[in-house]
């Protein structure tokens, strides 16, 4: 229980301020908008092959965006040397790891479910049919995206490069829960409900993200202090 | 036995020994005023007392446990170079957010309390981003105060600090000693820190040159200490 009230003062306390800075979310909202109009120029969206595509299409765009939020989950605590407070706090690292992990999965939710109906408009695809179980499969990337991203984060905060090594890091290891939100999503938002035949990706995605999860709280101590 | 025992450390950077062999102890109610030239190896030796850092050798004991033990870190107040305050939080949001994660009864209460006796209180919601330097190093003070640490790390405390900082600071340090606090101090400011120090130990390029119970000379005299067991 004292755990998980650490975890949610931690949450508080990163949602609060990227709330009042807006520094994270503007930037990931702006790039992703700007991206997916971007996108509904290069491809004709009558097309078949663009609402084939359009899964991928908005996955891209998602772990991109996502990665600018994710860049400041640990970066926020390097002025006035903040990270030093909360190592010295009586706080579990992995307590501190779930916490940054939520707001962030909080923020990148938020923007993809604000990009969502612009992509909706763009692409002329009835990502609405479906929703409950698109919201499903955004809830599961995301979560994955965000566990590898925020643990990126925490062993890239002391290099100069970190915001080039984050995506490095990260979209490797993610590819196996991108490749199965991109092909659930494909079908989604074309208005199709998720297929037994495609049971198997969400299964693995869950996997993914439980695995990872459990990972990143175990791994977590040994990449902050050592 | 010692609030703070520190037994034979050493830390390499790679091949280089930042650190060689220190021995010391700070009994309880004691102050400890660590000083040395730069570089030689004072926030080192804090950071690895604070449990920030493993030594490559040799161990540190707080109250006897293990100094990365959550018990042990709520019994620890850390003051380092930085503030370890959000300028995007206001400086009552940053204590009572200390507050909870070190499991205060009334977080709001102590932030309120501290704020107070920190001078901050006209100043309580404003954010910190728009504070002071000396104001900043207030809300620091009253930060690693918060939770009444028994023992109080203090990396350099009074560098940057504006009059009315060092007087505040000078007399939460007086109460927490009075209070059976233990405070260890790495410092430049020497005048100040004499003031407050029982024991000093000097530290010279890793090294352990001087560990002993502070003396009138050294108090009537700063310099005293590093011409008499350091380089001069």
């Amino acid at each position: 229980m004292r755990f998980l009230r650490q975890a949610g003062v931690i949450a508080a306390k990163d949602l609060r301020a990227e709330l009042r800075t807006k520094e994270a979310i503007n930037s990931s909202l702006a790039f992703a908008l700007v991206i997916l109009l971007m996108f509904s120029f290069a491809f004709d969206p009558l097309a078949d092959t663009t609402r084939e595509i359009s899964g991928g299409l908005l996955w891209i765009v998602f772990a991109f965006a996502g990665t600018l939020v994710l860049n400041r989950s640990f970066a926020r605590e390097l002025p006035n040397d903040c990270l030093d407070g909360l190592i010295a706090a009586p706080v579990s690292r992995a307590a501190l790891f779930l916490g940054k992990a939520c707001a962030s999965f909080l923020l990148v939710l938020g923007v993809q479910l604000v990009s969502l109906p612009v992509f909706g408009v763009f692409y002329n695809v009835p990502w609405t049919r479906q929703f409950p179980e698109l919201l499903l499969v955004l809830v599961l990337g995301t979560w994955g995206l965000t566990v590898v991203g925020t643990i990126s984060s925490a062993l890239t905060v002391n290099i100069r490069l970190r915001e080039l090594m984050l995506p490095m890091l990260t979209y490797p290891i993610l590819f196996p829960a991108l490749l199965g939100a991109m092909q659930l999503t494909a079908g989604l938002v074309a208005g199709n409900p998720i297929g037994p035949d495609e049971y198997g990706w969400l299964k693995m995605m869950v996997g993914f993200d439980v695995i990872y999860t459990a990972v990143s709280l175990a791994l977590v101590e040994t990449i902050l202090v050592g | 036995m010692s609030a703070v025992a520190v037994d034979g450390v050493w830390k390499f950077y790679g091949d280089y020994p930042a650190l060689r062999d220190i021995r010391l102890e700070a009994a309880p109610g004691t102050c400890l005023a660590l000083i040395g030239r730069n570089g030689a190896g004072k926030t080192t030796l804090l950071r690895i007392i604070a449990g920030f850092s493993r030594p490559g050798r040799g161990q540190v004991r707080i109250n006897g446990c293990e100094p990365r033990e959550t018990a042990t870190r709520r019994q620890v107040g850390f003051l380092g170079h930085g503030i370890s305050v959000y300028d995007e939080l206001s400086a009552m949001e940053n204590l009572t957010l200390y507050g909870r994660l070190y499991g205060l009864a009334d977080p709001p209460r102590a932030a309120r309390e501290w704020l107070e006796r920190t001078g901050l209180a006209r100043v309580a919601n404003g954010l910190v981003r728009e504070f002071s330097r000396g104001m900043r190093q207030r809300l620091a003070v009253a930060r690693a105060f918060l939770h009444e640490p028994r023992v109080l790390l203090l990396d350099e405390p009074f560098t940057a600090l504006d009059d009315k900082a060092i007087a505040v600071l000078s007399r939460l340090l007086r109460e927490a000693l009075a209070s059976g606090r233990t405070v260890v101090m790495s410092t430049h400011q020497l005048r100040e820190a004499l003031e407050l120090a029982s024991h000093v130990a000097l530290l010279v390029r890793g090294q352990l040159a001087f560990h002993g119970a502070s003396t009138p000379e050294m108090a009537a005299d700063p310099g005293y200490v590093y011409a008499r067991y350091g380089e001069g």
